[in-house]
């Protein structure tokens, strides 16, 4: 095992060194700020930081690990105060402040180097804003929905394809006595992902994005088709009741006791659930199906990533860091199942051999025509997105309040947008 | 001749100018430590926050000065009005932990054999952390779990959802929070039960004043230092109340159980929020009605004092 790693690091000296003589002398202080609190992926990190220090003997690393929760506040201090020289935070929107507040070193040039040009055209839009690049995304994990294979086969239910199927199965699963999806949206984040995927399938990925810029208004009668759409559902008593009550977390054990047969998640629910007794007989993946024939599929793919602070001291090494997490066969190994279990950002890495990277991969390489976009609350700006995922999960227990709902989100929208 | 003057020289030697103001100066020397901090972390935030909220402001750019706007939207914002409603039904219900804590008070100080063990078990919720007590009275109110639905099914009456109905949550977060209150103000009146003087009860009892007479006209009028202390907690804790909020329901359903202590976290440093000025207004409102129960406070402790 060791011999591997070992192998494994000296053949990436040799690919990584294309910056060839600079990169060898680095030498100096290398601050790196992790939000990876949990322990897999915190083991993940630390290792590979190890690895990277062991490429660059003369380069002091010291690495600092704070609670993700706790992160979202303090690095606004930190990038103002006293400034690491690399720290991981989020694509899209959620970097705007601080990039507009000129806290994130411009890395374009990272991106106009061939090797990552290529390799990580994908989520480049998820790193652009002013046509910059502002960091480097190191995972990503696919959503989609996670049903029980078993009830399902007991009540001779298929995947479905269309929102029909997705209707006539879950009728079926209602009068077998349970729920046929589980949630919790005490947190509010969880109903952002249903608006998502139903805004995406109904009205496609062009108007979702078109909506979370503010060009669209939330009374436009597309909306509310989509919110049509939902309220069948929430009719229907689809969802577990008191979801309102709940945590993501607490909302598993619907579905690992059998009282609700699916839930739409990312793909960071197959652990916990896994651990809850759930093995790949009876766990399954499917991608949300479409609603809207006309306009192509899109997901949810929300994307990590590594940014250098504008006032980090030590910003060569930083982006020689930020080269070799991009690398192909970092991103493989940090990615794989043993530790962080996501999927790898660089087109030439392999996905780890499990079930649900394996779907999910095909299904965002292939299947997703439409689009890929981050997620809810990261898409929308921040404000607007905390007054709508509040309004999404009123919707989900009071659907009637829905005009008023909406009149609140365009004056929301109307201030948010000026 | 002699040099030396006729009368003996009297006139001391010239003192310091601290020597001659000693009586005037030295109160002043002992309280300047705490006026110092009180005027940098207390006077100087609250100017500052009534600065801040003159501004859009996100904490990290240029602050632009709008003047009134923040407070102008305060008066529209639906949100706010919630939360200044909650925190209207929090003052009103948090003082029902004053009758309770007498009575509990009453009861605990009675001379029955093992009143100890009781009294320390009274004690109890006041010691426990506020974020356990929220979690605590999070799993009493689970809608199917939970002990109180459990307790409710035994007598037939059908499942309630406290925390996850937006009529009814503020009211369940309000009660969680006054179980740790009442045991406060219980040990307010435990202490002031001790200094109750037995002769004026002696001399009562020869008047023929017995049970609720005796409380009232007796007891309680002798508790007053107490209740006045009972009451500035009470009221304290009832506009501070936040802990037990982002415990138990994080603001929710729909944003129903906030207070504004509660929005001004939202607005200004929650994960979606960094609108400093908005939320600097919200903390100005906040002290506006602090400072109204501030005032009366001052004002009945310089009566008392004039009174005497």
């Amino acid at each position: 095992m060791r011999f591997t790693t070992r192998s494994m690091l000296m053949a990436l000296a040799g690919s990584t060194m294309l910056a060839g003589a600079a990169a060898a002398e680095l030498s100096g202080e290398l601050k790196i700020f992790l939000d990876t609190s949990n322990p897999a992926p915190r083991a993940t990190m630390e290792k590979m930081i190890a690895d990277f220090g062991a490429l660059h003997p003369d380069l002091e690393i010291s690495t600092t690990v704070i609670d993700r929760e706790a992160y979202k506040t303090q690095i606004r201090n930190f990038l103002t105060a006293d400034s690491p020289d690399v720290a991981t935070w989020y694509a899209a929107n959620r970097m705007t402040p601080y990039v507009n507040a000129g806290l994130f070193e411009d890395v374009s040039d990272l991106w106009a180097e061939p090797e990552i040009a290529e390799n990580l055209a994908s989520t480049k839009g998820a790193m652009t804003i002013d046509g910059k690049q502002w960091g480097v995304p190191y995972t990503y994990y696919q959503w989609g929905i996670y049903y029980r294979k078993d009830i399902y086969e007991e009540l001779g239910l298929s995947e479905p394809a269309t929102f029909d199927e997705m209707k006539s199965n879950c009728q079926v699963i209602i009068d077998s006595g349970r729920a046929c999806y589980t949630i919790g949206s005490k947190f509010l984040w969880t109903a952002g992902g249903w608006f998502d995927y139903l805004n995406m399938r109904t009205n496609g990925f062009d108007f979702h994005m078109a909506l979370a810029a503010g060009e669209v208004t939330w009374t436009d009668d597309r909306v509310r088709a989509t919110f049509a759409n939902w309220r069948e559902l929430i009719d229907m008593g689809a969802y577990v009741e008191n979801h309102q009550n709940y945590s993501w977390q607490e909302a598993l054990p619907f579905m690992a006791n059998g009282e609700a047969a699916a839930y739409l998640m990312g793909n960071f629910a197959v652990a916990p659930l896994r651990e809850a007794g759930l093995d790949d007989d009876k766990l399954d993946f499917y991608q949300f199906p479409a609603i809207n024939p006309d306009v192509e599929l899109a997901e949810d793919a929300p994307t990590d990533t590594f940014h250098i602070p504008a006032n980090a001291t030590n910003k060569e090494a930083a982006r020689e860091f930020l080269r070799y997490v991009v690398s192909a066969d970092v991103q493989t190994e940090i990615n794989n199942g043993a530790n962080l279990g996501q999927l790898p950002v660089n087109a030439s890495a392999s996905v780890d051999d499990d079930k649900f990277l394996n779907e999910g991969f095909a299904m965002l390489s292939s299947n997703s025509p439409g689009g890929v976009a981050q997620f809810f609350d990261r898409d929308y700006p921040a404000e607007m997105a905390a007054e709508a995922m509040q309004g999404l999960q009123e919707f989900m227990v009071f659907p009637d309040n829905l005009d008023d709902i909406l009149n609140r989100l365009d004056k929301v929208q109307a201030r948010v947008y000026k | 001749m002699p040099t030396s003057p006729a009368v003996p020289d009297t006139m001391p030697p010239p003192r310091s100018w601290y020597k001659r103001n000693e009586i005037a100066v030295t109160p002043w020397l002992f309280l300047a430590p705490a006026i110092l901090f009180f005027a940098f972390y207390v006077i100087w935030p609250i100017y500052q926050s009534i600065v801040i909220s003159f501004y859009d402001w996100d904490g990290l750019g240029e602050a632009r000065f709008i003047g009134m706007e923040n407070y102008v939207e305060l008066m529209d914002d639906s949100a706010f009005e919630v939360s200044l409603w909650n925190n209207l039904k929090w003052l009103l219900f948090y003082l029902l932990a004053i009758p309770g804590g007498l009575f509990i008070a009453l009861f605990l100080n009675q001379t029955v054999t093992g009143i100890r063990i009781y009294k320390s078990l009274f004690f109890f919720p006041f010691v426990l952390s506020q974020v356990v007590v929220g979690l605590v009275f999070s799993w009493f109110y689970l809608p199917n779990e939970g002990l109180l639905n459990g307790v409710l099914g035994l007598v037939g009456l059908g499942p309630v959802n406290v925390l996850g109905d937006p009529t009814m949550a503020t009211y369940g977060i309000i009660a969680a929070g006054l179980w740790p209150q009442t045991a406060y103000c219980m040990i307010l009146y435990l202490t002031g039960l001790n200094a109750v003087d037995p002769e004026q009860i002696e001399a009562g009892r020869l008047d023929n004043a017995k049970g609720w007479k005796m409380l009232w006209y007796i007891i309680i009028p002798q508790l007053k230092p107490a209740t006045f202390i009972a009451f500035v907690v009470t009221i304290i804790g009832a506009l501070r109340s936040f802990d037990l909020i982002s415990i138990m329901t994080n603001g929710g359903p729909f944003g129903q159980t906030r207070v504004l202590s509660f929005y001004m976290f939202e607005k200004a440093l929650s994960e979606y929020g960094f609108r400093m000025g908005y939320g600097a207004a919200i903390a100005v409102v906040l002290f506006l009605i602090m400072l109204i129960f501030i005032a009366y406070f001052l004002w009945s402790m310089w009566s008392e004092e004039r009174g005497r």
